[in-house]
């Protein structure tokens, strides 16, 4: 993991007016990863969305951190099928252009 | 301007108490949250709805408001002064951050005129921008190789560099480039749609590419070298004495490009489909029935 791409974790919650101990429980839960370099904790660029989106569930719909975790695989899965269905309609039509 | 029956939205009486109301738009926000909801476009247009209506049901001035000039709002003598007051005071704060005015309808508009965000940010929860859909029609030959392409969405200019081997109906997301947030909220992120269009003689499923060959008669038997065309130019193949109709091969790593894996491809399958001889001349004709003989004995 490149190190320029980490975001300290004090400016993501000033940020995002979020507690550091609101990212603590998300990196318990496995939610997000924190990364620790000489003491100071990080976050890598690519978790940001995944953050945001938490955040979200969080604040505009009460979603507890379970729930929050719930939804987020439901959510992969669901991405996974609609991936699964896009390539099996272009297999079909494939055939039916046969 | 067609009247919106803010109740009807949120499913509640017009005598809901306001936690009733509160109850039923976190059930509502909850089944139609754009985050719960990707790629989904009605559920969008329904959750704007659902907050529209929060926005004006849980404030008890805006609600009362509504009730007394709701569906007869164009009658109401107060209301015209009040909203004429409110144009005066908006004037006011022209340089201030105002709403984005497009999140809500034009009856929202006509009612409570644009947001007061200045007064009312800290009630309201931030919100994520709207997140535009895109299509891009592009040709098969088009995405074999990555290039670069310049769109304009909303008036703005993005440039984009579409990778090799981009399938049919595969969604790339642009973070950040979709509508205004609110209340300070990130922008929405638009969603490109790629279509596939395929006008060549392959057939492309996944990485792979299809194509069949018609093969004489005394090729396919006697075998031999036939020159084939691949996406990025021709080869030459050898066939094998006594190749079978329908029987395939396969050209390794002459298929299409594999999608953010540079220099890696898919395989070209080829079907090759034996052409029977037709318009034979006596001699041929000769020729097979002595062959025919040969056969039974």
């Amino acid at each position: 993991m490149n190190e320029k791409n980490l975001i300290s974790l004090q400016t993501l919650c000033t940020h995002y007016s979020i507690e550091i101990s609101f990212v603590d429980a998300l990196n318990k839960m496995g939610l997000i990863q924190i990364e620790i370099i000489e003491q100071n904790q990080f976050i890598h660029q690519d978790q940001i969305s995944v953050l945001e989106k938490i955040i979200r569930l969080h604040n505009e719909l009460n979603v507890n951190l379970e729930g929050i975790d719930v939804v987020l695989n439901l959510l992969e899965k669901e991405r996974a099928l609609r991936d699964e269905l896009n390539s099996l309609k272009n297999k079909l039509r494939l055939y039916e252009n046969d | 301007m067609a009247f919106i029956d803010y109740y009807k939205i949120l499913g509640v009486s017009k005598t809901a108490t306001e936690k009733t109301i509160k109850t039923a738009y976190r059930k509502l926000a909850r089944k139609y949250h754009p985050d719960l909801n990707p790629d989904n476009k009605e559920a969008e247009i329904k959750f704007k709805e659902i907050n529209e209506a929060n926005e004006v049901l849980s404030d008890p001035e805006n609600r009362k408001k509504y009730d007394k000039y709701g569906k007869d709002w164009k009658h109401g003598e107060e209301f015209e002064k009040a909203q004429y007051q409110r144009k005066q005071r908006s004037q006011h704060r022209s340089g201030q951050q105002g709403y984005s005015a497009h999140e809500y309808s034009d009856f929202f508009e006509s009612m409570f005129g644009g947001r007061e965000t200045s007064s009312r940010q800290g009630r309201y929860p931030k919100f994520k921008g709207q997140d535009y859909h895109a299509e891009l029609h592009l040709g098969l030959k088009e995405v074999y190789k990555a290039h670069k392409q310049v769109l304009t969405v909303n008036n703005n200019n993005i440039r984009l560099t579409i990778p090799a081997g981009v399938e049919n109906g595969q969604v790339i997301k642009i973070k950040g480039k979709g509508g205004q947030g609110l209340n300070g909220g990130p922008n929405g992120d638009l969603y490109i749609k790629f279509i596939i269009e395929n006008h060549s003689q392959f057939k492309r499923e996944g990485n792979n590419l299809y194509q069949n060959i018609d093969l004489d008669l005394y090729t396919s038997i006697l075998g031999g070298e036939i020159t084939v065309n691949t996406f990025n130019g021709k080869v030459k193949l050898k066939i094998k004495p006594e190749t079978k109709n329908a029987s395939k091969v396969k050209l390794k790593g002459k298929g299409f490009p594999i999608y953010k894996k540079e220099g890696k491809f898919g395989d070209l399958i080829i079907t090759f489909h034996i052409k029977t001889p037709i318009n034979l001349s006596e001699k041929e004709i000769e020729l097979f029935k002595e062959l025919q003989k040969i056969k039974a004995k």
